[in-house]
Protein backbone atom coordinates (compact mmCIF):
# COMPACT_ATOMS: atom_id res chain seq x y z
CA UNK A 1 0.00 0.00 0.00
CA UNK A 2 1.33 3.44 -0.96
CA UNK A 3 1.77 5.51 2.19
CA UNK A 4 3.49 8.62 0.84
CA UNK A 5 2.35 9.97 -2.50
CA UNK A 6 4.02 13.03 -3.97
CA UNK A 7 2.51 14.36 -7.18
CA UNK A 8 3.92 17.19 -9.31
CA UNK A 9 5.26 19.04 -6.30
CA UNK A 10 6.62 22.50 -7.16
CA UNK A 11 8.20 24.78 -4.59
CA UNK A 12 9.60 28.29 -5.08
CA UNK A 13 11.94 30.31 -2.88
CA UNK A 14 10.89 33.78 -4.03
CA UNK A 15 11.89 33.97 -7.70
CA UNK A 16 13.95 30.78 -7.55
CA UNK A 17 12.30 27.44 -8.36
CA UNK A 18 13.67 24.95 -5.84
CA UNK A 19 11.55 21.95 -6.85
CA UNK A 20 9.81 21.45 -10.17
CA UNK A 21 7.02 18.92 -10.80
CA UNK A 22 8.54 16.23 -8.57
CA UNK A 23 6.52 13.02 -8.27
CA UNK A 24 7.29 9.72 -6.53
CA UNK A 25 5.70 7.20 -4.16
CA UNK A 26 6.91 5.37 -1.09
CA UNK A 27 4.99 2.27 0.09
CA UNK A 28 4.40 1.71 3.79
CA UNK A 29 7.44 0.47 5.72
CA UNK A 30 9.89 1.20 2.90
CA UNK A 31 12.96 3.42 2.94
CA UNK A 32 13.39 5.97 0.14
CA UNK A 33 16.81 7.55 -0.33
CA UNK A 34 16.65 10.99 -1.97
CA UNK A 35 20.04 11.85 -3.37
CA UNK A 36 21.53 14.68 -5.36
CA UNK A 37 24.21 17.35 -5.13
CA UNK A 38 23.96 20.69 -3.32
CA UNK A 39 21.05 22.76 -4.63
CA UNK A 40 19.17 19.70 -5.92
CA UNK A 41 16.14 20.55 -3.76
CA UNK A 42 16.47 17.69 -1.26
CA UNK A 43 16.15 19.79 1.89
CA UNK A 44 13.34 21.83 0.33
CA UNK A 45 11.48 18.57 -0.36
CA UNK A 46 11.68 17.50 3.31
CA UNK A 47 10.80 20.98 4.62
CA UNK A 48 7.72 20.92 2.40
CA UNK A 49 6.72 17.43 3.57
CA UNK A 50 7.03 18.48 7.23
CA UNK A 51 4.98 21.67 6.78
CA UNK A 52 7.83 24.15 7.21
CA UNK A 53 7.48 25.27 3.58
CA UNK A 54 4.37 25.67 1.45
CA UNK A 55 4.43 24.34 -2.12
CA UNK A 56 3.55 26.55 -5.06
CA UNK A 57 1.59 23.69 -6.65
CA UNK A 58 1.21 19.94 -6.55
CA UNK A 59 0.16 17.58 -3.80
CA UNK A 60 1.71 15.49 -1.08
CA UNK A 61 -0.43 12.90 0.70
CA UNK A 62 0.33 10.67 3.67
CA UNK A 63 -2.02 7.73 4.18
CA UNK A 64 -4.54 9.37 1.85
CA UNK A 65 -4.62 12.71 3.69
CA UNK A 66 -3.12 15.89 2.28
CA UNK A 67 0.01 17.19 3.98
CA UNK A 68 -0.05 20.51 2.14
CA UNK A 69 -0.92 23.56 4.24
CA UNK A 70 -0.79 21.57 7.48
CA UNK A 71 1.36 22.99 10.28
CA UNK A 72 4.45 20.98 11.35
CA UNK A 73 3.08 20.54 14.89
CA UNK A 74 -0.13 19.01 13.45
CA UNK A 75 1.79 16.71 11.09
CA UNK A 76 3.69 15.37 14.14
CA UNK A 77 0.30 14.39 15.57
CA UNK A 78 -0.36 12.45 12.33
CA UNK A 79 2.83 10.44 12.85
CA UNK A 80 5.28 12.47 10.73
CA UNK A 81 8.62 13.40 12.30
CA UNK A 82 11.32 15.47 10.64
CA UNK A 83 14.95 15.50 11.77
CA UNK A 84 16.24 18.60 10.05
CA UNK A 85 19.71 19.19 8.67
CA UNK A 86 22.53 20.00 11.08
CA UNK A 87 21.88 17.74 14.10
CA UNK A 88 18.59 19.23 15.16
CA UNK A 89 18.90 19.24 18.92
CA UNK A 90 18.36 22.04 21.42
CA UNK A 91 21.89 22.64 22.75
CA UNK A 92 20.70 24.63 25.77
CA UNK A 93 18.71 21.66 27.13
CA UNK A 94 20.03 18.43 28.62
CA UNK A 95 19.95 15.15 26.69
CA UNK A 96 16.97 13.97 28.76
CA UNK A 97 15.08 17.24 28.21
CA UNK A 98 15.70 16.99 24.44
CA UNK A 99 14.15 13.54 24.46
CA UNK A 100 11.24 14.68 26.64
CA UNK A 101 10.54 17.55 24.20
CA UNK A 102 9.75 14.93 21.55
CA UNK A 103 6.86 13.61 23.66
CA UNK A 104 5.51 16.82 25.21
CA UNK A 105 2.45 16.85 22.96
CA UNK A 106 1.51 13.24 23.77
CA UNK A 107 -1.13 12.39 26.37
CA UNK A 108 0.28 8.92 27.03
CA UNK A 109 3.15 9.89 29.33
CA UNK A 110 3.96 6.31 30.30
CA UNK A 111 4.47 5.40 26.64
CA UNK A 112 6.70 8.48 26.24
CA UNK A 113 8.83 7.17 29.12
CA UNK A 114 8.87 3.75 27.43
CA UNK A 115 9.88 5.35 24.10
CA UNK A 116 12.77 7.17 25.84
CA UNK A 117 13.94 3.85 27.32
CA UNK A 118 13.88 2.32 23.83
CA UNK A 119 15.94 5.21 22.44
CA UNK A 120 18.50 4.66 25.21
CA UNK A 121 18.63 0.94 24.34
CA UNK A 122 19.20 1.86 20.70
CA UNK A 123 21.84 4.52 21.49
CA UNK A 124 23.39 3.54 24.85
CA UNK A 125 25.77 6.52 24.73
CA UNK A 126 22.80 8.83 25.21
CA UNK A 127 21.87 6.91 28.36
CA UNK A 128 25.30 7.67 29.82
CA UNK A 129 24.83 11.38 29.15
CA UNK A 130 21.20 12.00 30.15
CA UNK A 131 21.91 14.89 32.52
CA UNK A 132 24.58 16.49 30.32
CA UNK A 133 23.84 19.58 28.24
CA UNK A 134 23.31 18.64 24.57
CA UNK A 135 25.90 21.30 23.83
CA UNK A 136 28.61 19.01 25.20
CA UNK A 137 27.84 16.08 22.87
CA UNK A 138 29.97 15.08 19.88
CA UNK A 139 28.55 15.43 16.35
CA UNK A 140 27.60 11.73 16.21
CA UNK A 141 25.94 11.83 19.63
CA UNK A 142 23.96 14.92 18.63
CA UNK A 143 22.71 13.10 15.53
CA UNK A 144 21.71 10.13 17.69
CA UNK A 145 19.88 12.54 20.01
CA UNK A 146 18.09 14.24 17.10
CA UNK A 147 16.90 10.87 15.77
CA UNK A 148 16.02 9.78 19.32
CA UNK A 149 13.94 12.91 19.89
CA UNK A 150 11.99 12.14 16.70
CA UNK A 151 11.48 8.49 17.74
CA UNK A 152 9.97 9.52 21.10
CA UNK A 153 6.96 10.82 19.16
CA UNK A 154 6.44 7.26 17.76
CA UNK A 155 6.51 8.34 14.09
CA UNK A 156 5.07 6.33 11.23
CA UNK A 157 6.91 8.46 8.68
CA UNK A 158 10.45 9.60 9.51
CA UNK A 159 12.02 12.36 7.41
CA UNK A 160 15.80 12.46 7.84
CA UNK A 161 17.87 15.27 6.37
CA UNK A 162 21.53 14.38 5.86
CA UNK A 163 22.11 12.45 9.09
CA UNK A 164 25.70 11.70 7.98
CA UNK A 165 26.70 15.35 7.53
CA UNK A 166 30.08 16.05 9.12
CA UNK A 167 30.37 12.65 10.80
CA UNK A 168 33.24 10.13 10.78
CA UNK A 169 32.73 7.03 8.55
CA UNK A 170 32.41 4.68 11.53
CA UNK A 171 29.68 6.84 13.10
CA UNK A 172 27.88 7.11 9.73
CA UNK A 173 27.81 3.32 9.52
CA UNK A 174 26.38 3.09 13.07
CA UNK A 175 23.68 5.66 12.29
CA UNK A 176 22.69 4.03 9.00
CA UNK A 177 22.55 0.58 10.62
CA UNK A 178 20.35 1.98 13.39
CA UNK A 179 18.00 3.63 10.85
CA UNK A 180 17.71 0.43 8.84
CA UNK A 181 17.08 -1.76 11.92
CA UNK A 182 14.49 0.66 13.26
CA UNK A 183 12.35 0.93 10.19
CA UNK A 184 12.29 -2.85 9.78
CA UNK A 185 11.44 -3.43 13.45
CA UNK A 186 8.79 -0.68 13.65
CA UNK A 187 7.52 -0.95 10.04
CA UNK A 188 8.29 2.75 9.72
CA UNK A 189 8.35 4.55 6.38
CA UNK A 190 11.54 6.58 5.99
CA UNK A 191 12.55 9.33 3.56
CA UNK A 192 16.31 9.73 3.86
CA UNK A 193 17.93 12.73 2.19
CA UNK A 194 21.64 12.18 1.63
CA UNK A 195 24.68 13.36 -0.29
CA UNK A 196 26.39 10.14 0.74
CA UNK A 197 24.65 8.40 -2.16
CA UNK A 198 26.12 4.91 -2.02
CA UNK A 199 25.63 4.37 1.73
CA UNK A 200 22.04 5.64 1.45
CA UNK A 201 21.12 3.52 -1.58
CA UNK A 202 22.63 0.42 0.02
CA UNK A 203 20.01 0.46 2.78
CA UNK A 204 17.18 1.92 0.68
CA UNK A 205 14.30 0.13 -1.08
CA UNK A 206 13.63 3.07 -3.37
CA UNK A 207 16.01 5.63 -4.82
CA UNK A 208 15.06 9.15 -5.92
CA UNK A 209 17.63 11.25 -7.75
CA UNK A 210 17.15 15.01 -7.92
CA UNK A 211 19.15 17.54 -9.89
CA UNK A 212 18.59 21.30 -9.82
CA UNK A 213 15.08 20.78 -8.46
CA UNK A 214 14.02 18.25 -11.07
CA UNK A 215 13.43 14.53 -10.76
CA UNK A 216 16.09 12.66 -12.75
CA UNK A 217 15.09 9.12 -11.84
CA UNK A 218 13.18 7.12 -9.26
CA UNK A 219 12.75 3.39 -8.78
CA UNK A 220 14.15 0.39 -6.92
CA UNK A 221 17.43 1.47 -5.29
CA UNK A 222 19.30 -1.55 -6.62
CA UNK A 223 18.28 -0.72 -10.21
CA UNK A 224 19.56 2.85 -9.87
CA UNK A 225 22.86 1.61 -8.48
CA UNK A 226 23.24 -0.76 -11.41
CA UNK A 227 22.47 1.84 -14.09
CA UNK A 228 25.85 2.83 -15.58
CA UNK A 229 24.61 6.21 -16.88
CA UNK A 230 23.13 7.26 -13.51
CA UNK A 231 26.14 5.91 -11.66
CA UNK A 232 28.63 7.98 -13.60
CA UNK A 233 26.46 11.13 -13.77
CA UNK A 234 25.02 11.27 -10.24
CA UNK A 235 26.50 8.60 -7.98
CA UNK A 236 30.14 9.42 -8.63
CA UNK A 237 31.54 5.98 -9.46
CA UNK B 1 29.19 48.94 60.11
CA UNK B 2 25.52 49.81 60.70
CA UNK B 3 25.57 51.96 57.56
CA UNK B 4 27.12 49.11 55.61
CA UNK B 5 24.35 46.66 56.55
CA UNK B 6 21.65 49.29 55.97
CA UNK B 7 23.08 49.86 52.51
CA UNK B 8 22.98 46.12 51.77
CA UNK B 9 19.32 45.93 52.91
CA UNK B 10 18.31 48.93 50.79
CA UNK B 11 20.24 47.42 47.88
CA UNK B 12 18.35 44.13 48.21
CA UNK B 13 15.01 46.00 48.26
CA UNK B 14 15.90 47.98 45.15
CA UNK B 15 17.36 44.84 43.57
CA UNK B 16 14.14 42.87 44.15
CA UNK B 17 12.12 45.39 42.15
CA UNK B 18 14.73 45.64 39.39
CA UNK B 19 14.85 41.83 39.27
CA UNK B 20 11.09 41.64 38.72
CA UNK B 21 11.22 44.06 35.81
CA UNK B 22 14.33 42.29 34.44
CA UNK B 23 12.47 38.99 34.75
CA UNK B 24 9.57 40.38 32.70
CA UNK B 25 11.96 41.61 30.00
CA UNK B 26 13.91 38.33 29.92
CA UNK B 27 10.68 36.28 29.67
CA UNK B 28 9.68 38.20 26.55
CA UNK B 29 13.21 38.21 25.12
CA UNK B 30 13.47 34.46 25.59
CA UNK B 31 10.12 33.70 24.00
CA UNK B 32 10.24 36.08 21.02
CA UNK B 33 13.71 37.72 20.84
CA UNK B 34 12.14 41.13 21.38
CA UNK B 35 13.24 43.76 23.90
CA UNK B 36 9.80 44.83 25.04
CA UNK B 37 9.96 48.56 25.84
CA UNK B 38 6.17 48.51 26.19
CA UNK B 39 6.72 46.52 29.40
CA UNK B 40 6.80 49.80 31.37
CA UNK B 41 3.49 50.81 29.76
CA UNK B 42 1.90 47.43 30.48
CA UNK B 43 3.13 47.63 34.09
CA UNK B 44 1.89 51.20 34.57
CA UNK B 45 -1.55 50.31 33.16
CA UNK B 46 -1.90 47.37 35.54
CA UNK B 47 -0.59 49.46 38.44
CA UNK B 48 -3.29 52.08 37.74
CA UNK B 49 -5.84 49.26 37.73
CA UNK B 50 -4.43 48.28 41.15
CA UNK B 51 -4.72 51.92 42.23
CA UNK B 52 -8.35 52.05 41.05
CA UNK B 53 -9.15 48.87 42.99
CA UNK B 54 -7.44 50.34 46.08
CA UNK B 55 -9.61 53.47 45.79
CA UNK B 56 -12.79 51.40 45.41
CA UNK B 57 -12.12 48.58 47.91
CA UNK B 58 -9.23 49.74 50.13
CA UNK B 59 -7.93 46.17 49.98
CA UNK B 60 -4.27 46.06 48.85
CA UNK B 61 -4.12 42.29 48.32
CA UNK B 62 -7.29 42.18 46.23
CA UNK B 63 -5.99 45.14 44.21
CA UNK B 64 -2.65 43.38 43.67
CA UNK B 65 -4.47 40.25 42.46
CA UNK B 66 -6.61 42.22 39.98
CA UNK B 67 -3.53 44.13 38.77
CA UNK B 68 -1.71 40.83 38.15
CA UNK B 69 -4.69 39.42 36.23
CA UNK B 70 -5.05 42.55 34.09
CA UNK B 71 -1.27 42.75 33.56
CA UNK B 72 -1.18 39.12 32.45
CA UNK B 73 -4.15 39.56 30.08
CA UNK B 74 -2.59 42.73 28.66
CA UNK B 75 0.69 40.85 28.06
CA UNK B 76 -1.20 38.07 26.27
CA UNK B 77 -3.20 40.62 24.26
CA UNK B 78 -0.12 42.55 23.14
CA UNK B 79 1.51 39.34 21.92
CA UNK B 80 -1.60 37.89 20.29
CA UNK B 81 -3.09 40.94 18.59
CA UNK B 82 -0.01 43.13 18.08
CA UNK B 83 3.25 41.18 17.89
CA UNK B 84 1.91 38.20 15.92
CA UNK B 85 0.56 40.49 13.22
CA UNK B 86 3.87 42.31 13.13
CA UNK B 87 5.90 39.08 12.84
CA UNK B 88 3.61 37.87 10.07
CA UNK B 89 4.32 40.94 7.97
CA UNK B 90 7.96 41.53 8.88
CA UNK B 91 9.52 38.09 8.90
CA UNK B 92 12.79 38.61 7.07
CA UNK B 93 15.77 40.94 6.83
CA UNK B 94 16.77 43.93 8.99
CA UNK B 95 13.14 45.12 9.24
CA UNK B 96 12.22 41.91 11.04
CA UNK B 97 14.86 42.61 13.69
CA UNK B 98 14.08 46.30 14.18
CA UNK B 99 10.33 46.56 13.63
CA UNK B 100 9.23 44.80 16.86
CA UNK B 101 11.52 46.97 19.02
CA UNK B 102 10.31 50.19 17.41
CA UNK B 103 6.74 48.91 17.66
CA UNK B 104 7.06 48.28 21.42
CA UNK B 105 8.43 51.82 21.86
CA UNK B 106 5.38 53.14 20.00
CA UNK B 107 3.10 50.96 22.08
CA UNK B 108 4.69 52.37 25.26
CA UNK B 109 3.68 55.86 24.10
CA UNK B 110 0.16 54.73 23.25
CA UNK B 111 -0.40 53.02 26.62
CA UNK B 112 0.99 56.04 28.52
CA UNK B 113 -1.37 58.33 26.62
CA UNK B 114 -4.36 56.07 27.32
CA UNK B 115 -3.44 56.01 31.03
CA UNK B 116 -3.13 59.83 30.99
CA UNK B 117 -6.53 60.16 29.32
CA UNK B 118 -8.24 57.84 31.83
CA UNK B 119 -6.57 58.84 35.10
CA UNK B 120 -4.96 62.22 34.27
CA UNK B 121 -1.30 63.17 34.56
CA UNK B 122 -1.24 64.34 38.20
CA UNK B 123 0.74 62.38 40.77
CA UNK B 124 -1.16 59.79 42.79
CA UNK B 125 -0.20 57.29 45.45
CA UNK B 126 -1.68 54.48 47.43
CA UNK B 127 -1.11 53.35 50.97
CA UNK B 128 1.18 50.53 51.94
CA UNK B 129 -0.54 47.44 53.34
CA UNK B 130 2.14 47.23 56.06
CA UNK B 131 4.02 49.77 58.16
CA UNK B 132 6.56 51.97 56.42
CA UNK B 133 8.21 52.91 59.75
CA UNK B 134 11.87 52.03 59.87
CA UNK B 135 12.95 49.21 62.17
CA UNK B 136 14.77 50.11 65.37
CA UNK B 137 17.52 47.66 66.30
CA UNK B 138 19.35 48.05 69.62
CA UNK B 139 18.15 51.64 69.89
CA UNK B 140 19.36 52.58 66.41
CA UNK B 141 17.01 53.25 63.47
CA UNK B 142 17.87 51.45 60.26
CA UNK B 143 16.31 52.64 56.99
CA UNK B 144 14.41 49.42 56.40
CA UNK B 145 10.70 48.86 56.99
CA UNK B 146 8.06 46.14 56.84
CA UNK B 147 7.23 47.41 53.35
CA UNK B 148 10.82 46.65 52.30
CA UNK B 149 10.39 43.14 53.70
CA UNK B 150 7.13 42.78 51.75
CA UNK B 151 8.84 43.87 48.52
CA UNK B 152 11.66 41.36 48.98
CA UNK B 153 9.33 38.50 49.94
CA UNK B 154 6.88 39.32 47.12
CA UNK B 155 9.64 39.42 44.51
CA UNK B 156 11.20 36.22 45.90
CA UNK B 157 7.85 34.38 45.69
CA UNK B 158 7.40 35.39 42.04
CA UNK B 159 10.93 34.27 41.22
CA UNK B 160 10.52 30.93 43.01
CA UNK B 161 7.21 30.33 41.18
CA UNK B 162 8.85 31.03 37.81
CA UNK B 163 11.84 28.81 38.69
CA UNK B 164 9.51 25.91 39.50
CA UNK B 165 7.46 26.44 36.34
CA UNK B 166 10.50 26.69 34.07
CA UNK B 167 12.64 23.93 35.57
CA UNK B 168 10.11 21.40 36.86
CA UNK B 169 7.06 21.42 34.57
CA UNK B 170 6.29 20.36 30.99
CA UNK B 171 5.03 23.89 30.32
CA UNK B 172 8.42 25.26 31.39
CA UNK B 173 10.21 22.77 29.13
CA UNK B 174 7.97 23.79 26.21
CA UNK B 175 8.67 27.48 26.99
CA UNK B 176 12.42 26.88 27.01
CA UNK B 177 12.42 24.72 23.87
CA UNK B 178 10.28 27.27 21.98
CA UNK B 179 12.53 30.13 23.07
CA UNK B 180 15.83 28.48 22.18
CA UNK B 181 14.92 26.67 18.94
CA UNK B 182 11.38 27.47 17.75
CA UNK B 183 11.69 25.46 14.53
CA UNK B 184 12.88 22.31 16.30
CA UNK B 185 10.18 22.83 18.93
CA UNK B 186 7.53 22.91 16.18
CA UNK B 187 9.00 19.79 14.56
CA UNK B 188 8.72 18.13 17.98
CA UNK B 189 4.98 18.93 18.05
CA UNK B 190 5.01 21.99 20.34
CA UNK B 191 2.51 24.71 19.41
CA UNK B 192 5.00 27.56 19.62
CA UNK B 193 2.48 30.40 19.07
CA UNK B 194 0.36 29.76 22.18
CA UNK B 195 3.52 28.98 24.18
CA UNK B 196 4.89 32.44 23.25
CA UNK B 197 1.63 34.00 24.36
CA UNK B 198 2.05 32.29 27.73
CA UNK B 199 5.57 33.77 28.01
CA UNK B 200 4.16 37.28 27.43
CA UNK B 201 1.36 36.54 29.90
CA UNK B 202 3.86 35.66 32.63
CA UNK B 203 5.91 38.77 31.81
CA UNK B 204 2.80 40.98 32.06
CA UNK B 205 2.00 39.50 35.48
CA UNK B 206 5.58 40.02 36.74
CA UNK B 207 5.53 43.64 35.54
CA UNK B 208 2.26 44.24 37.41
CA UNK B 209 3.75 42.86 40.65
CA UNK B 210 6.78 45.17 40.24
CA UNK B 211 4.55 48.21 39.60
CA UNK B 212 2.21 47.61 42.54
CA UNK B 213 5.01 46.77 44.98
CA UNK B 214 7.13 49.82 44.09
CA UNK B 215 4.29 52.37 44.21
CA UNK B 216 3.67 52.63 48.01
CA UNK B 217 7.33 53.77 48.29
CA UNK B 218 6.98 56.12 45.34
CA UNK B 219 4.48 58.23 43.39
CA UNK B 220 2.24 57.03 40.57
CA UNK B 221 2.06 58.84 37.24
CA UNK B 222 1.88 57.71 33.60
CA UNK B 223 5.70 57.96 33.41
CA UNK B 224 6.60 56.77 36.88
CA UNK B 225 7.82 53.31 35.84
CA UNK B 226 10.07 54.51 32.99
CA UNK B 227 13.11 54.58 35.26
CA UNK B 228 12.25 51.08 36.45
CA UNK B 229 12.19 49.93 32.80
CA UNK B 230 15.71 51.31 32.21
CA UNK B 231 17.02 49.79 35.44
CA UNK B 232 15.27 46.49 34.74
CA UNK B 233 16.81 46.40 31.25
CA UNK B 234 20.27 47.11 32.67
CA UNK B 235 19.75 44.35 35.26
CA UNK B 236 18.69 41.93 32.51
CA UNK B 237 21.83 42.77 30.47
CA UNK B 238 24.07 42.34 33.52
CA UNK B 239 22.46 38.93 34.06
CA UNK B 240 23.09 37.88 30.46
CA UNK B 241 19.65 38.71 28.99
CA UNK B 242 18.74 35.04 28.59
CA UNK B 243 18.68 33.62 32.06
CA UNK B 244 15.96 33.93 34.71
CA UNK B 245 18.46 33.46 37.58
CA UNK B 246 20.63 35.97 35.69
CA UNK B 247 17.79 38.53 35.83
CA UNK B 248 17.57 38.08 39.61
CA UNK B 249 21.34 38.26 40.15
CA UNK B 250 21.60 41.21 37.72
CA UNK B 251 18.87 43.04 39.64
CA UNK B 252 20.65 42.42 42.94
CA UNK B 253 24.06 43.50 41.60
CA UNK B 254 22.48 46.68 40.26
CA UNK B 255 20.37 47.37 43.38
CA UNK B 256 23.27 46.87 45.80
CA UNK B 257 25.67 48.78 43.52
CA UNK B 258 23.29 51.75 43.34
CA UNK B 259 22.68 51.67 47.11
CA UNK B 260 26.42 51.83 47.80
CA UNK B 261 27.03 54.70 45.37
CA UNK B 262 24.04 56.65 46.75
CA UNK B 263 25.03 56.06 50.39
CA UNK B 264 28.79 56.45 50.12
CA UNK B 265 29.34 58.78 47.13
CA UNK B 266 26.39 61.04 46.32
CA UNK B 267 22.61 60.82 46.28
CA UNK B 268 22.48 62.80 43.03
CA UNK B 269 24.43 60.18 41.08
CA UNK B 270 21.70 57.58 40.55
CA UNK B 271 21.81 57.51 36.72
CA UNK B 272 25.61 57.64 36.42
CA UNK B 273 25.65 54.96 39.14
CA UNK B 274 23.52 52.63 37.01
CA UNK B 275 25.85 52.93 34.06
CA UNK B 276 28.97 52.59 36.23
CA UNK B 277 27.57 49.31 37.59
CA UNK B 278 26.66 48.20 34.05
CA UNK B 279 30.12 49.06 32.68
CA UNK B 280 31.95 47.35 35.54
CA UNK B 281 29.78 44.23 35.19
CA UNK B 282 30.35 44.01 31.45
CA UNK B 283 34.10 44.61 31.79
CA UNK B 284 34.30 41.72 34.25
CA UNK B 285 31.76 39.47 32.44
CA UNK B 286 31.33 40.75 28.85
CA UNK B 287 28.49 38.31 28.09
CA UNK B 288 26.66 38.99 31.31
CA UNK B 289 26.84 36.91 34.47
CA UNK B 290 24.77 34.00 33.10
CA UNK B 291 25.05 34.81 29.39
CA UNK B 292 26.73 33.09 26.47
CA UNK B 293 28.32 34.61 23.38
CA UNK B 294 25.51 33.22 21.25
CA UNK B 295 22.87 35.06 23.27
CA UNK B 296 24.63 38.40 23.05
CA UNK B 297 24.89 37.94 19.29
CA UNK B 298 21.24 36.91 18.85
Amino acid sequence: MTALLINKLTVDHGAIRALSDVSFEVPEGKLAAVIGSNGAGKTTLLRTLSGLKSPTSGTARWNDRSMVGVKPEDLVRRGISHVSEGKSVIPELTVKENLLVGGLWRNDKSDTAQAINEVVELFPRLGERMSQSANTLSGGERQMLAIGRALVSRPKLLLLDEPSLGLAPLIIEQIFTAINDLRKRLNMTVVLVEQNAISALEIADIGVILNLGELVASGPAQDLMNDPALRSAYLGY
Amino acid sequence: MRQFFSTILIGITLGSIYSLMALALVLVWRSTRVVNFAQAGQAIFSTYIGYEMMVRTGNFWFSLLIAIIIGSLLGAGVEYFFMRTLFKHADDGPVAALAPVIATLGLLGVIRSVVGMIWGNEYRSFASPVSTDNFVVAGATIPFSRLNVLVIVGAALVMIAFSIIFQRTNLGLALRASAFQPEIARLAGIRVGPIRTIGWTFAGGAGAVAGVLVTPNDILSPNSLDTLLVFGFVAAVIGGLESLPGAVVGGMVLGIGIAFILNYVSTTLIFPAVFVVLLLSLVIKPNGIFGSKKVRNA
